[in-house]
């Protein structure tokens, strides 16, 4: 027996000791508050730790004066006890101590900070305050998503302790390739709150657990999260005037607490047992062989600006956590009032605690930095050459596997896609295959050229970084859903409640000649192709290709493109679609495989123009109505990419794409194959289903060889063999 | 928490009665744990639980690692519809073979 094949055996049950006496020296108390044991703390970790006995408690301070921990009974509005930090329990500016006795399972706790109020100085302690500890792994308060909670309770977002011995078995990190990777961005709870999701607990991480088996047979191997930390779905809440619908923070790109999972999304939230049901789904994605990627959000924080809550930060030591004007107002590069001051070494250390935290003890697989852009700017807000969290996170011996995935841009107009500090780690939206892709489709002239980078890795942003630093995308969360992409020209925030002003007004749409939904048949046939279109695009693309949640069965948000503050029908997920659009589906799924059948779509390098494998066809070659003659010209609007490389097995692996986003038909004479080899369809998106798509290994082959009708906006994709 | 004790054939039944809470739970641990017999079989019924906390899930999984240890097997049996469904989304019900009623669960475990 190898190692790798050791067999696990099971550990043998300690017993548990029968008193402090046979215990570490520790597990005695030496001080006393009431009926309280107390001793002092260990510094490390941060927060709230089982020990033999008891818990330790450690937080942090630059300019408390002193400290008090407040300990409730859960969900007691008034506290149970509060025991101040001994002055010998502080050792620099850390606060610990080991409290007995506590029932871990029904205590909550904060902190209550003395200290300066001195905003110009950047300080805002205020001991009447109860402060919820950072670095928190279970949050209550929010325990059921949109139970209106007790607004006169003194402490809304309560810390609890949290039991870390989850049993993982066998399970870790799956560490997929990255050039292997196909994501799919989805909202734990839109995925699965719809009526039509057939679950036991819609919007739960036990439902999304339930439908692992779509995710399978779509063949995405990535799923990447929308915010899972902490949020307080009724931050900002209010009623839509005229409607009176709910609106809230749905998205939840607002955290309040980093080390904590969303307890509103667990079917065990109202229990406390969040942590144990997002590690089982965690696990049980990975026995499905899809990895685990977390949207998130270190950019700012749910307490806004000076108007804002005292939930954390801001009462424990305001300076040290925020960027803050000369003034001592919030500066605002996130676009939400506050922003976190990222590269002070302190808050740098938050941010790499919570992600090995996550890494290690939930096995994620990824993160998706939202506006990462701003964790690289300093503590004045200046963007820096060599941003230290950045290049640590790059290091970081437990972050060594995982995917990290930056949205280069933030709100202060710091756009840095292909120019993001990579330190040959980091992956980047790019927002540029986005746009490109979009205004190919659209027909736009001059687009060409672009397109035929984009689709290869985006060279041009990333030399040197290979093809995986390019996540590629059409659609994302924020915007269009892809069928609305095709079927509206303006964005229809309305609903939204700010007069349709919020939400992004370049989107590069079309809507095919009727805003929305329409009975013309010839629109409606037109936008199904450029659906699918769009989808041979990002799935023939050299990158990391991400889906968004419904896109593959059409799914519509009827022109709204900003739905971060709706909760309901047209936000989730509509099951049905996957019956009514079941041939956009089929299509879907097939290009997902096609991706996988072919490694010359996967390669993790550049091409390179040359004929490595020595078939006579070169890595990627251009080709337009002619062969060997690709036409650049601004009013071209034709494109073919013949893609040869060798599959695992040598043989060759040989995909043609012509393209055509043209309003006519254009006949495309085909490049010729090497010996032995002849083309075959695969997809042709002019044509209805089911003739749009073969299942790989059953393309047929084509009459005519030398060549091909593309129809008007339309791609054929042929493979040799 | 109260716990009762028979045999049938060659499986030991044990039968729980209250919360099993974090208050509940270390002594429960305490009594269960010399009740399952080395390379025994023993059906534990829950009927007569109606709540399980983190802390009683985390103990029924100690019950499990320890009857693993010893190499005997252990069934569960009369789940209250709640308490299966928070041990499925925690992942703790993976680890244990459910049965419908006793005589099943018996048979389940009496047979090789």
């Amino acid at each position: 027996m190898t190692a790798s094949q050791a067999r696990r055996v099971p550990a043998p049950v300690r017993r548990p000791s029968p008193g402090p006496v046979s215990g570490r020296i520790d597990s005695y108390p030496t001080h006393r508050h009431g009926d309280y044991g107390l001793r002092a703390g260990k510094p490390f970790p941060f927060g709230a730790t089982l020990v033999p006995g008891g818990v330790n408690f450690s937080v942090f301070s630059s300019a408390a004066t002193s400290v008090t921990l407040v300990i409730f009974e859960k969900g007691a509005s008034q506290p149970t006890v509060e025991i101040p930090f001994p002055e010998a329990f502080r050792i620099g500016a850390v606060y610990s101590m080991t409290v007995f006795g506590l029932d871990v399972e029904t205590v909550e706790y904060g902190y209550r900070m003395d200290g300066p109020f001195d905003p110009v100085r950047g300080h805002r302690f205020d001991p009447t305050r109860i402060l919820m500890d950072p670095y928190a792994r279970v949050i209550g308060g929010r325990d059921v998503w949109g139970m209106q909670p007790d607004w006169g309770d003194p402490y809304q977002h309560r810390a609890r302790i949290a039991f870390d011995d989850f049993d993982w078995e066998d399970d870790r990190p799956l560490e997929v390739p990255t050039t292997d990777l196909v994501v799919y961005e989805a909202h734990v709870r839109g995925f699965t709150r719809h009526p039509s999701s057939g679950v036991k607990a819609p919007g739960t991480f036990a439902a999304l657990k339930e439908k692992i088996p779509y995710l399978q047979e779509l063949g995405i191997n990535c799923l990447e999260l929308m915010p899972v930390y902490e949020f307080d779905e009724f931050e900002n809440s209010r009623t839509a005037p005229g409607t009176g619908e709910w609106l809230c923070n749905y998205w939840g790109y607002s955290t309040v607490g980093f080390f904590a999972p969303k307890a509103g999304f667990a079917a065990t939230g109202r229990l406390g047992m969040q942590v144990d049901e997002l590690k089982t789904l965690v696990k049980a994605l990975h026995k499905a062989g899809i990895e685990v990627m977390l949207d998130v959000v270190f950019n700012h924080t749910a307490e806004g600006n000076e108007q804002g809550p005292y939930i954390s930060f801001r009462g424990l030591d305001n300076k040290t956590y925020y960027m803050l004007t000369p003034e001592g107002y919030y500066f605002n590069f996130s676009g939400t009032g506050n922003t976190l001051n990222c590269n002070n070494p302190v808050v740098r250390n938050v941010v790499l605690d919570c992600l090995r935290y996550w890494a290690a003890e939930y096995h994620i697989d990824g993160f998706r930095f939202d506006l990462a852009a701003i964790l690289g700017r300093d503590a004045s807000g200046a963007p820096l050459s060599n941003p230290p969290l950045l290049e640590t996170l790059a290091h970081d011996p437990v972050l060594a596997r995982c995917k990290l995935v930056a949205e280069a841009w933030d709100a202060g107009g710091l756009y840095q896609v292909g120019s993001f500090p990579a330190y040959g780690r980091w992956a980047e939206w790019n927002g540029k295959y986005r746009d490109t892709v979009r205004r190919f489709l659209k027909g736009e002239p001059g687009q060409v050229g672009e397109l035929a980078t984009r689709m290869l890795g985006s060279p041009d942003l990333y030399t040197g970084r290979g093809t995986a630093a390019s996540v590629n995308f059409v659609t994302a969360h924020d915007g269009f859903t892809l069928a609305d992409l095709f079927a509206y020209d303006e964005k229809h925030n309305e609903a939204n409640g700010e007069d349709n002003r919020d939400g992004a007004n370049d989107n590069d749409s079309w809507n095919h000649g009727v805003e929305g939904p329409t009975d013309d048949p010839a629109i409606n046939a037109l936008r199904a192709r450029q659906v699918r279109n769009a989808f041979v695009l990002l799935l023939t693309s050299q990158g990391i290709p991400m889906i968004v949640m419904g896109d593959e069965i059409g799914r519509t948000q009827l022109g709204n493109n900003n739905m971060y503050c709706h909760d309901n029908e047209l936000a989730w997920l509509d099951w049905t679609l996957a019956d009514r659009n079941a041939d956009l589906l089929r299509f879907v799924r097939e290009l997902v495989a096609f991706r996988a059948a072919h490694p010359v779509l996967r390669g993790s390098e550049h091409v390179s123009g040359n004929d490595a494998d020595g078939d006579g066809l070169p890595d990627a070659s251009f080709h337009g109505m002619a062969a060997w003659e690709p036409d650049w010209s601004p009013d071209s609007r034709v494109l073919g990419l013949l893609r040869s490389g060798s599959a695992e097995d040598r043989t060759p692996d040989v995909v043609y794409l012509a393209l055509n986003a043209h309003w006519e038909t254009h006949g495309f004479q085909l490049p010729q194959l090497p010996g032995g080899l002849s083309w075959h369809v695969f997809a042709n998106t002019s044509v209805p289903a089911p003739g749009d798509v073969h299942a790989v290994g059953e393309e047929p082959r084509l009459d005519e060889q030398s060549h091909a009708l593309v129809g008007a906006r339309s791609a054929l994709v042929l493979v040799g063999r | 928490m109260h716990i009762e004790l028979r045999d049938v054939g060659d499986v030991r039944v044990v039968a729980l009665t209250g919360d099993l809470d974090g208050k509940s739970a270390p002594a429960a641990q305490e009594q269960l744990l010399p009740l399952i017999p080395p390379s025994g079989s023993v059906l534990l019924d829950l009927s007569g639980v109606d709540y399980m906390s983190s802390a009683g899930l985390r103990m029924m999984l100690l019950v499990y690692r320890h009857a693993q240890s010893v190499s005997s097997r252990i069934a569960l049996v009369g789940l209250s519809e709640d308490i299966q469904d928070t041990m499925s989304a925690t992942g703790f019900l993976d680890f244990f073979v459910l049965s419908d009623s006793v005589d099943a669960g018996v048979q389940a475990l009496a047979a090789p």
